[in-house]
């Protein structure tokens, strides 16, 4: 949780008592506020019903969250390509796809997320990122950071210490960016390397970079001196009082309608659904009995299923009427390894109880699965 | 810019002014054009180029990711029409218009350019449309609370059409709930509101075009003569329903079942059932719960009943057998892998318990937390959702006393059991005393199981756990 912040905001009376019109209706050209919650997909809902809801004519707002480890992947990205999903699992690490363009970043604590929500015509990254920097070298002037064309933020030249992502829609627009204070490089390095070979597809590509920890350049930096230092920047360059409001994104009364988006940026639909059309063809090596099979495999997958099925097996190897079987109950699935163990372990219970049969069965649909 | 002239449809009525709209940048002064598409006529559609407009930050050209809509269907002023990207930014682009899609001028990661045609629109004429700049759409007599969007920081999106609505009877749309898409105000929920006002008593209907009727609904029944009780009699009227089929295939979960579901279709099965009491069960697991928990295992009935399932398994193995597709030959399985049914998200799976012949109820109760925890995660294995020989449905953890379980080929039995319930039973020495009851109903394959097979076995599986203590006489 991030109680640690409390001691560095200042708590507005309106959070506590009264309804949301006395709270989101500030007098003054900005807000600033900070999610309570490190939960990954409240805190995304939280940027969508502020996109969507909120009037940015008046104030513009700033969000200052954190999340629990997560790996959040760009609107149109393959989460196939851009991280390693057993890993993701077996960690429990959650997977989330935002609603912004760009690449895909790991979250924990020790990185923190802001987003600029303005008007769709006051939509301006390279402001927003100079007045991080800005924040950055006023809290440690003998920092090296700098902006890059790129709209990411470098230390001492070549270390990327934030990434930026943006979501324009009709009037309003929102700019996020990260922030490394002292994230965990281990598991981040590991998480977003995919071991996937053989995809081809249009997702939008991550650009790989090397990157650093603020904490590792001043080991006296914390998540919440970069929070409030960013805080207070943006308080004087909008000419509004230094205070951080905390929200909790799971009120309901606070953001009318915020469980739907929360539930929504969970579902299988959106997550892996939303990945745009991909083909799969790989060489699964089988080690059966003494001898390692190679079987060709060509799948395309389209919003998240399977749209086509080809299995390159030796000759009899499964009788065909299985074989059709497989790839029948494979076509429309998801290309999900929970769907897919349900179906070829129900197949399964309807062909005949012949041990040899079961054995090579469960070995060409461990070794599918795995793909997943 | 594209300008195309109105055909004027001899049935337009102009309210207050007549003169033929030019779809001209210049002509376009929204307040007058508004009250000009009053009109009940039949629409005379135009195509409009709706072209894609400025990014901003000097964009010129971005990839078109994904399509909301395709060509042939309608579309309403705001509705999304399609994502791009450019980089690393994805933007939402909207419809300015109320029409028909006509034609997609880019497909998926194609490059699309700024200024450049997107998509074309048929327009109904009768309608609004969007100037270039997002104005606000009122008409011109509208009282402030109309005009001014706003509520205390919010947007109320609403078509010119509800607005319409709203104004002719006299509505803050501040006060209205939105329903629609973006938290929209749709036409219903206007009429919802009036509802509303006028008290009328309306039958629950979720997307039914409600009629408020204009006084409140009485009625006094011609046999009630006490006119102190009046039963207000529900008036009915015809309800306009907007509610649509949907048609989805069957993939995944649903496909599997239907796979298993109809194989087991073919078995004859026969139904036995009977009633257990439990009470010195639930004593038994009263008292082992908390060693269980220092172990670290939440300890359920389960483990018991599937204990005494295999017991009952090793006296009659008939019941765990496999009768093969030609019914030509019955396989006795050595091991006895008992299949627990779970409820999941997604919907019905059947992971087993291997080998319960030589598991204690400890082992049994932490290999049903593992199997718990990964069927809740989704993360369940193929080998633990193979080599099943016999399966329990605990489907009184959700309700229900007897069931008509089906068995899951290639087995040959399975047992439903209800929930707990106390009800009043008499003792050996006739008095009443509280029992904690569960009804079991067992199905099985008639073509090789008998009925008395099943009696024996079930009153076997009953004595155990009647008597826990009985158990212990034959645990292998």
């Amino acid at each position: 949780m991030v109680l640690q912040s409390l001691k560095n905001c200042l708590w507005l009376p309106c959070v506590l008592r009264t309804p949301k019109a006395c709270f989101w209706s500030t007098a003054s050209g900005g807000l600033i506020i900070q999610s309570i919650s490190n939960d990954v997909y409240q805190n995304l809902a939280v940027e969508d019903w502020i996109h969507d809801h909120m009037d940015l004519e008046k104030q513009q707002v700033l969000f200052l969250w954190r999340n629990s480890p997560a790996v959040v992947i760009g609107r149109h990205q393959n989460p196939w390509q851009e991280c390693n999903l057993k890993l993701l699992r077996q960690k429990n690490i959650k997977l989330a796809r935002r609603r912004s363009g760009g690449g895909t970043v790991y979250h924990d604590l020790g990185n923190i997320n802001l987003t600029f929500f303005t008007t769709r015509k006051k939509y301006e990254r390279m402001e927003n990122l100079k007045l991080v920097v800005k924040a950055l070298k006023a809290l440690r002037p003998q920092l090296d950071v700098h902006v890059t064309d790129r709209y990411d933020i470098l230390l001492d030249r070549q270390y990327k210490i934030s990434g930026t992502a943006a979501k324009l829609g009709r009037t309003s627009a929102y700019h996020h960016c990260t922030l490394l204070c002292n994230a965990d490089k281990f598991v981040l390095s590991s998480v977003l390397k995919s071991p996937f070979k053989g995809l081809k597809s249009n997702a939008t590509p991550s650009v790989p970079a090397l990157v650093k920890n603020l904490f590792e350049e001043d080991p006296s930096l914390t998540s919440e001196m970069l929070l409030d230092a960013i805080a207070k920047e943006y308080a004087v360059q909008h000419q509004i009082d230094h205070h951080i409001t905390l929200i909790n994104p799971a009120d309901e009364t606070l953001l009318p309608g915020i469980s739907d988006k929360t539930k929504e940026l969970q579902t299988w639909e959106w997550v892996y659904g939303k990945t745009p059309k991909f083909s799969i063809s790989t060489c699964l090596n089988m080690v059966y009995k003494d001898s390692v099979l190679d079987v060709k495999v060509n799948m395309d997958v389209k919003h998240g299923r399977i749209e086509v099925c080809n299995i390159d097996l030796p000759e009899q190897w499964l009788p065909p009427g299985l074989y059709s079987e497989l790839v029948k109950s494979l076509t429309g699935s998801k290309f999900c390894p929970n769907e897919t163990t349900t179906l070829v372990t129900t197949l399964l219970r309807l062909c005949p109880q012949d041990d040899e049969l079961h054995s090579r069965w469960s070995l060409l649909c461990e070794n599918m699965i795995r793909l997943m | 810019v594209c300008i195309h002239r109105v055909r004027s449809c001899s049935s337009i009525r102009f309210i207050k002014s007549k003169y033929v709209c030019v779809f001209d940048k210049s002509a376009l002064k929204f307040s007058h054009q508004q009250r000009l598409f009053r009109t009940s006529a039949v629409s005379c559609g135009q195509i409009v180029q709706f072209k894609l407009s400025d990014i901003g930050e000097g964009i010129t050209e971005v990839t078109v990711k994904e399509w909301y809509i395709k060509e042939g269907d309608s579309v309403s002023q705001f509705d999304s029409i399609c994502e791009v990207q450019s980089d690393k930014a994805s933007v939402t682009i909207t419809s300015r218009y109320d029409g028909i899609i006509r034609k997609l001028h880019y497909s998926i990661d194609d490059i699309a350019f700024v200024g450049k045609p997107l998509v074309d629109i048929e327009i109904d004429a009768s309608k609004g449309v969007a100037s270039e700049e997002d104005v606000v759409e009122t008409p011109p007599m509208s009282h402030e609370e109309h005009t001014h969007q706003e509520i205390k920081g919010h947007k109320t999106l609403a078509t010119p059409a509800v607005r319409r609505l709203a104004m002719e009877n006299n509505i803050k749309l501040s006060e209205v709930v939105g329903t629609g898409k973006d938290n929209r105000i749709l036409k219903e929920d206007i009429l919802n509101y009036l509802a509303k006002q006028t008290g009328a008593i309306l039958p629950p209907s979720p997307k039914a075009e409600i009629v408020p009727p204009h006084r409140r609904a009485e009625a006094v029944p011609a046999a009630a003569k006490d006119k102190a009780h009046k039963i207000p009699v529900p008036v009915s009227r015809p309800i306009a329903f907007e509610g649509k089929d949907k048609t989805v295939p069957v993939t995944g979960f649903q496909k599997a079942m239907v796979k298993t579901m109809s194989a087991a279709l073919k078995i004859p099965h026969f139904g036995y059932s009977d009633e257990i009491d439990l009470t010195q069960l639930v004593q038994l697991r009263e008292e082992l719960k908390p060693l269980a928990e220092m172990r670290g295992v939440k300890l359920s009935f389960m483990p018991f009943f599937i204990k005494a399932a295999s017991l009952g398994l090793l006296q009659y193995p008939i019941l765990n057998a496999s009768l093969d597709e030609n019914c030509q030959n019955v396989t006795y399985k050595a091991s006895h892998n008992i299949g627990v049914a779970m409820d999941t998200e997604q919907g019905l799976i059947v992971p087993n318990v291997k080998n319960v012949q030589v598991c204690s109820v400890f082992d049994i109760a932490v290999e049903l937390n593992r199997l718990q925890s990964l069927g809740s995660a989704g993360q369940l294995g193929t080998s633990d959702l193979t080599g099943g020989t016999f399966t329990l449905s605990n489907i009184g953890t959700i309700g229900g006393t007897y069931a008509k379980p089906v068995i899951l080929p290639p087995e040959v039995a399975i047992g439903a059991l209800g929930k707990i319930q106390v009800l009043p039973r008499f003792n050996s020495k006739g008095e009443v005393f509280k029992a904690q009851i569960i009804n079991v109903s067992w199905s099985a394959d008639h073509r090789i199981i008998d009925g008395a097979t099943m009696a024996r076995f079930s009153n076997l599986w009953k004595s155990y756990l009647e008597n826990p203590a009985s158990m212990l006489l034959d645990l292998k």
